[in-house]
């Protein structure tokens, strides 16, 4: 890396798992002590991320966070699935500064007693965020932990009063030609769009993320709302949506409709049932500060490690089948 | 003509140069400008540059019959050999780097990824061809020789394929090399009914050209 490019990171890309840490420490101990005399180093800093809620020890036990450890915010932010930008791992973060963010709004309608567009504020308005420290798993056998600023998909369906037709929740992503680059190329049946049975939608787990690592957003990781459902690959995880529907039948979602024998709706982390092209029995963990280049494969947990919460929604069904 | 070998080589060997060093600040620093995975980043730079070399091996003879220049000739074998020194480097990447930890898993990868089953072909049928490249082994074998590195065509077809079938809906890049193959490809069969009816007619055939 030339000089350059290190005087030209900004400070808040470098910060790896510890240091977010005792920054946190850091915050908390200068909130509990003003009279020290402090704040004036506290001004120095960027602001303080918006307050988000902790998670209770219940919540911890239930998913919401785990102790693995991090993956790195640079790791997080450069190494993205994102068409709309390119095909490529690095081409999101190199060319999704064109996405505006704001204003942004997103239209939720379908059967609904409450159908609107609405302003990404109003959207989440009154509704505090959470950090929570989900997996992700991809498709292609890789794997991070991230942690998430974000709201609880229902709370935010509920204000819509989805009707008893609701059996789906389907998603859009944004398709604008001229902040998206990627769109010139067909890779994809533009608009991107994904999709979940109402019930995965509601589930505590699933969350609408508006941040990571306690900052906004950043465009290449979906800006600035973007679907986050850890028990599945992460193409589920919809990213910079602008559309939300309730629908009585299964949506229409991307990459099933790009190859269906190899991308089913569901899309559940499942170790026993491989990707026609290559196994998913295993996968590289993208995590920690150190070389990754002697890491070892981890095996892959059915849910992604979160049957005990999610199993529940698929009993009786045969995920060979339904994969 | 040394020194155009000794530029060769170097010109060869600098990927493979560039990457070690990345693998070494990646090892002490944990950053090594290899990406957020830098297994797959590896993994991915070794093939793409087995399969230009055999490109470029498989581009001497169509370049020496328009040129004119046999001299190319002398590169062909060294380029070949680079192309099988990276398909190596990339297959010990996938298993020393890649798998490690799972070895027992390639088994099962070569049965049932295709494109792991095509890619690992190609690499065994390299072998034959680099076990018989030095000048004994050509004239021992004679004829014979000839027939069996005519492999190659098999082995970039197959390289082209383990590269199409890996992408996830992205073709360009190998359509890229799939198209460069088969120009090279054409040109070959081209040239061949070309001669065979200069033979049948030679009243026919148009001035010689000095090769």
């Amino acid at each position: 890396m030339s000089l350059r490019q290190v005087l030209n990171i900004p400070a808040s890309e470098i910060t790896d798992e510890a240091v977010y840490r005792d920054r946190r420490r850091l915050l908390t101990a200068l909130a509990l002590a003003p009279a020290l005399g402090l704040s004036g180093c506290a001004e120095a800093e960027a602001p303080p991320p918006p307050a988000a809620k902790p998670v209770s020890p219940e919540q911890a036990k239930a998913g919401f966070r785990t102790d693995e450890v991090l993956t790195r915010f640079e790791d997080i932010t450069s190494y993205n699935n994102f068409y709309e930008f390119g095909t490529d791992k690095g081409d999101p973060s190199a060319a999704a500064k064109t996405l505006r963010t704001s204003p942004w709004t997103v239209a939720v309608g379908g059967a609904c007693a409450k159908p609107g567009k609405l302003s990404l504020e109003d959207l989440i308005k009154g509704l505090t965020p959470q950090e929570r420290i989900y997996r992700l798993r991809c498709v292609e056998g890789w794997s991070m932990v991230i942690p998430w600023l974000g709201v609880p998909l229902a709370d935010v369906l509920k204000r819509f009063e989805p009707t008893s037709k609701a059996k789906y929740v389907a998603f859009t992503t944004l398709a604008d030609r001229k902040q998206m680059p990627g769109i010139a190329y067909d890779s994809i049946d533009w608009p991107y769009r994904e999709g979940l049975r109402i019930d995965e939608a509601m589930h505590p787990l699933t969350l609408l993320a508006t941040g990571l690592y306690g900052k906004s957003l950043p465009q290449q990781n979906g800006a600035p709302l973007r679907l986050v459902v850890p028990w599945k690959y992460g193409f589920k995880s919809i990213k910079s949506i602008i559309a939300i529907t309730f629908v009585e039948k299964m949506p229409v979602t991307s990459w099933n409709q790009l190859q269906p024998s190899e991308y089913g709706f569901f899309s559940n982390v499942n170790p026993n049932v491989d990707h026609p092209r290559w196994s998913q029995k295993t996968e590289r963990r993208i995590a920690g500060t150190g070389s990754k280049l002697f890491a070892d494969r981890i095996a892959t947990r059915l849910y992604n490690g979160y049957a005990d919460q999610v199993a529940g929604l698929y009993t009786g069904m045969n995920l060979k089948t339904w994969f | 003509m040394i020194a155009a070998k000794v530029a060769v080589h170097a010109l060869a060997l600098t990927p493979a140069a560039i990457l070690a060093w990345q693998i070494r600040e990646e090892f002490l620093t944990g950053s090594g400008g290899l990406g957020a995975d830098p297994i797959a980043e590896i993994e991915h730079r070794l093939g793409l540059w087995a399969l230009r070399l055999l490109l470029i091996t498989l581009a001497i003879t169509p370049l020496r019959q328009l040129s004119g220049q046999a001299v190319l000739l002398r590169f062909r074998r060294m380029l070949g050999l680079y192309a099988f020194f990276y398909a190596s480097a990339h297959l010990a990447a996938y298993l020393l780097l890649d798998l490690k930890g799972y070895w027992t898993q390639i088994f099962e990868e070569i049965a049932k990824r295709p494109y792991i089953t095509v890619g690992f072909l190609a690499w065994l049928l390299l072998i034959p061809l680099a076990l018989t490249s030095t000048q004994g082994m050509m004239r021992r074998l004679g004829r014979l020789w000839g027939k069996l590195h005519r492999l190659i065509y098999a082995i970039a077809v197959l390289a082209v394929l383990h590269f199409w079938w890996l992408v996830k809906s992205d073709i360009r890049e190998p359509l890229l090399y799939a198209a460069i193959l088969a120009a090279l490809l054409a040109w070959r069969l081209y040239k061949r009914v070309a001669d065979t009816r200069n033979r049948a007619h030679p009243a026919a055939a148009r001035s010689p050209k000095p090769l």
